[in-house]
C-alpha cells in the first residue's frame, strides 16, 4: 500500500448527504474481476447529469472528495472504496461516515476525515477555486487562507496509513508466530492436511 | 478445576495464535473454500503485492454462483462457453488464478464440482473442530459437522490466502435447544424456518449458535447441514453441531478425510468437542419440537414465516410501526392480501436446489412424493438442481432423475442456479416460486421475483397441486412414501 503522509490538491466539492454505496458504485459493477477500472463506474448515475462535479474539467484528477453526512451507508461492498481509489481519491472529508465504509476505505489506503458541518461548508467554498492541504502526521486540514481544522483519527489507522502498511503486511509481521503455530499443528494434528485423492 | 466451556470456546481456543490487549485475536484458519465471485480481486491483490498463497493445500476452489445449469459440454464433448460475458470472465479468472497460485480446482465439468457448501462436506474437506471460511455468508453450513465456519469479505479472503489467519474478536454464544420429536411431514427446513421466525433475522447477530437437544441429535447430517446453513438467516455468522458418531460415520472414507492412524487420532480429538456440563451460554432459546409444523414464508425476509395451514398476516397486527411498514411493503411486493389462506396461493415456479436443500436426502424425499404424480398445469417451470455432480450421479444411479423428469421437472447441472439472480436461472418479475433456497429477499431470484421458502417435500407438493400445499395431505394418501 502507498504511504499517505500529506495530500495537497483540488477537491471535488460534492457535499451530498446519505450517499450510499450504490450511488458510489451501482450493483452491476460487482461482476468485475478487478479492483482497477471501477473509477469508470464511480457515481455513474450522478454523472449522467450535465454539470456534475465529477466530469467538470476544473476538478479532474482531484485527490480529495468533500461529502455530506453519513457517507458510504448501505451495502458493505468493498467496491465502493475500490472505485474511489481508482478515481484517484486519497482522502474523503465528511461530517460522518458509515463504519463499514470507513473500514473498507482504510483497508484500501484511503483516509476518511471527519469534520464538523461548518468546517465542511467552508472547505466546500475553498474547493471551488483553490487546493486543500491534508497533513496526516499533524492531523490537520488547511487552506492558503489560514483555515486550519484539526481532526481525530484512530492511532492504529494513522500508523498504518503513514507507513503504507496494509493489514496483510501487518499480519505477515507475525510470521514467526504463525510458523510456530503451524509447526505445532503438524505435530499435534497431522491429519489436518487434506488427503489428496 | 478447569472452567467448563462451550464447544465454540473450545474450537476458538484451539486456534488462537496471538491474543491482543483489545481482545482481538489472530486466529488460524484450517480450511478455505474459494469460489469465482468473491475471489478475483483477492488473487489480484496478491499478484500486485507479489504475495503467494500460504497454504494452497488447505484451500479448495470451486465455481458455483455464475454457472448456467444447462449442459456444459456439447454432443461431441466440447465445453459450451458461458454466454454472459461477465460470468464467463469470473469463471475464467478462477480457472487462471487457481493453478497460478497452486490451489486445487474442481472445474465446471468435473463431477466433483458443485455448490461450495455441498462440496466441502461431501469431499471430507470440512472437518469437525476446524476453522473454515469462504467468501460467502452461507459458509455457516459447515457447522453441521462441528466446524467453526463463517463467511468473509473479499479483503479477508485475500488475508486468509496470504497468511492463513484472520483477525477476529470472539463472539457471544447462544444455545438453540429443541427437544422432543418432529411431527409427521416436518423437516429440518421447517426447523430452520421456525428458528428464524422465533428469533428474527437479527436475533443471532454477534452470536455463534450451538444447536442442542434431541431433535438435532436425531437429525441426519444432511438435515443438520440445512439447519446450520440458515444460521446466517437468523443473524448468526456460525452455527455449530457437536460432532458425534453420525458425523464420524458420514466423514469416514470421504476423499479428503483422514485415513488409517490419522483417522483414529482425529477421532480422539473430535470426541472431546462438546460443550461441557455446566458451561454457560450468553443466551438460550428453547423451542418445543411439537410446536414446529410444515412452514412457508409469506414475505421478503426469512423471518416472515407462517404455518402452511395459516393465513397471510395483517400488517396491522405487528406491534411496532417499522415492522408494520415493512410487512405492508412485503405484501405489496409479494402480491398478497392479509387473511388470504397460504394454501390458496398459486405458484408458477418450483425450485429444488441451493446449498440449503440440494443433497441426496432432499432429492430422495422430493422424488418419493413425486413418484407417479405430475406437476400441475399452472406450473411454468419446475427445476431440480443437484448440489454437486456427485449428488447428481448418485441420484441418477437411484433413478431419481427419471422420477423427476416423468413428473415434469427439469433435471439440471449442479450450481447455485435460481437461488440468486446471477446466472441464467431466474424467476420472472411478478411470478411466484416455491423454493427450497434460503433467502426470499426482494429480487433475490431475479428482478421482481416472488419467493416462498419451503422444504423439498413442500416444494414437490406445490408442484403437484400448483399452489402452496400442506405436504401432509399428500403424504396421508401415500403413507410411508417419505421417510
Ligand atoms: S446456493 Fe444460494 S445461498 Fe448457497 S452459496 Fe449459492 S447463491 Fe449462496
Amino acid at each position: 500500500m502507498e504511504k499517505l503522509t500529506e495530500v495537497e490538491g483540488r477537491a471535488y466539492p460534492f457535499g451530498m448527504k446519505n450517499v450510499d454505496t450504490d450511488i458510489v458504485i451501482p450493483a452491476h459493477w460487482l461482476k468485475t474481476i478487478s479492483r482497477a477500472g471501477l473509477g469508470k463506474g464511480a457515481f455513474e448515475v450522478l454523472r449522467k447529469e450535465p454539470g456534475n462535479v465529477f466530469d467538470d474539467p476544473e476538478y479532474a484528477g482531484s485527490p480529495i472528495l468533500i461529502a455530506g453526512d453519513n457517507f458510504g451507508c448501505g451495502s458493505s461492498r468493498e467496491h465502493a472504496a475500490w472505485a474511489l481509489a481508482d478515481l484517484g481519491i486519497k482522502v474523503v472529508i465528511a461530517p460522518s461516515f458509515s463504519d463499514i465504509f470507513s473500514g473498507n476505505a482504510f483497508k484500501n489506503g484511503i483516509l476518511t476525515v471527519v469534520l464538523p458541518q461548518d468546517a465542511i461548508d467552508r472547505l466546500m467554498e475553498v474547493a471551488k477555486s483553490d487546493p486543500i492541504h491534508i497533513d496526516l502526521e499533524h492531523q490537520t486540514v488547511t487552506t492558503r487562507f489560514q483555515d486550519r481544522f484539526q481532526f481525530e483519527i484512530d492511532p492504529f489507522r494513522k500508523h498504518c496509513l503513514l507507513g503504507g502498511l496494509d493489514e496483510i503486511g501487518l499480519t505477515l509481521g507475525n510470521k514467526g508466530e504463525i510458523d510456530r503455530f503451524e509447526d505445532k499443528l503438524a505435530v499435534e494434528k497431522p491429519w489436518l492436511v487434506p488427503t489428496v485423492a | 478445576m478447569v472452567k467448563p466451556s462451550t464447544l465454540y470456546e473450545k474450537i476458538w481456543d484451539a486456534h488462537v495464535i496471538e491474543r491482543r490487549p483489545d481482545g482481538t485475536c489472530l486466529i488460524y484458519i484450517d480450511r478455505h473454500l474459494v469460489h469465482e465471485v468473491t475471489s478475483p480481486q483477492a488473487f489480484e491483490g496478491l499478484r500486485l503485492a507479489g504475495r503467494k498463497v500460504r497454504r494452497p493445500d488447505l484451500t479448495l476452489a470451486v465455481p458455483d454462483h455464475n454457472l448456467p445449469t444447462t449442459p456444459r459440454r456439447d454432443a461431441t464433448g466440447h465445453r459450451i462457453p458461458i454466454a454472459d460475458p461477465e460470468s464467463a470472465q469470473q469463471l475464467a479468472a478462477l480457472e487462471r488464478n487457481a493453478p497460478e497460485f497452486g490451489v486445487r480446482l474442481f472445474g465446471d465439468t468435473d463431477p466433483q464440482q458443485g455448490i461450495v457448501h455441498v462440496v466441502g462436506p461431501e469431499q471430507g474437506f470440512t472437518l469437525p473442530g476446524a476453522t473454515l471460511v469462504c467468501g460467502d455468508s452461507h459458509t455457516s453450513s459447515h457447522g453441521a459437522l462441528g466446524a467453526l465456519a463463517f463467511g468473509i469479505g473479499t479483503s479477508e479472503v485475500e488475508h486468509v490466502l496470504a497468511t492463513q489467519t484472520l483477525l477476529l474478536k470472539q463472539s457471544k454464544t447462544m444455545e438453540v435447544r429443541i427437544d422432543g420429536e418432529l411431527g409427521f411431514g416436518v423437516t429440518p427446513k421447517d426447523v430452520a424456518l421456525a428458528i428464524c421466525a422465533r428469533i428474527g433475522t437479527a436475533g443471532g447477530t454477534g452470536y455463534v449458535m450451538e444447536y442442542r437437544g434431541s431433535v438435532f441429535r436425531d437429525m441426519s447430517i444432511e438435515g443438520r447441514l440445512t439447519v446450520a446453513n440458515m444460521s446466517i438467516e437468523a443473524g448468526a455468522r456460525s452455527g455449530l453441531f457437536a460432532p458425534d458418531e453420525k458425523t464420524f460415520a458420514y466423514l469416514k472414507g470421504r476423499p479428503m478425510a483422514p485415513t488409517g492412524a490419522a483417522w483414529d487420532a482425529a477421532i480422539a480429538w473430535w470426541k472431546t468437542l462438546k460443550t461441557d456440563e455446566g458451561a454457560v451460554f450468553d443466551k438460550v432459546v428453547v423451542i418445543d419440537a411439537a410446536d414446529i409444523v410444515p412452514n412457508v414464508t409469506w414475505g421478503t425476509s426469512p423471518e416472515d414465516v407462517v404455518a402452511v395451514t395459516g393465513v397471510v398476516p395483517d400488517p396491522e397486527s405487528f406491534a411496532d410501526a417499522s415492522k408494520r411498514a415493512a410487512a405492508q411493503k412485503s405484501l405489496d411486493y409479494m402480491g398478497l392480501t392479509p387473511g388470504q389462506r397460504m394454501q390458496d396461493v398459486p405458484v408458477e415456479h418450483i425450485f429444488i436446489g441451493s446449498c440449503t436443500n440440494s443433497r441426496i436426502e432432499d432429492l430422495r424425499a422430493a422424488a418419493a412424493l413425486l413418484k407417479g404424480r405430475h406437476i400441475a398445469s399452472g406450473i411454468k417451470q419446475a427445476m431440480v438442481v443437484p448440489g454437486s455432480g456427485l449428488v447428481k450421479l448418485q441420484a441418477e444411479a437411484e433413478g431419481l432423475d427419471r422420477v423427476f423428469k416423468e413428473a415434469g421437472f427439469e433435471w439440471r447441472e449442479p450450481g447455485c442456479s435460481a437461488c440468486l439472480g446471477m446466472n441464467p436461472d431466474k424467476v420472472p418479475a411478478g411470478e411466484r416460486c416455491a423454493s427450497t433456497s434460503n433467502r426470499n429477499f426482494m429480487g433475490r431470484q431475479g428482478p421482481g421475483s416472488r419467493t416462498h421458502l419451503v422444504s423439498p417435500v413442500m416444494a414437490a407438493a406445490a408442484a403437484v397441486t400448483g399452489r402452496l400445499t400442506d405436504v401432509r395431505e399428500l403424504l396421508d394418501k401415500k403413507v410411508g412414501a417419505v421417510a
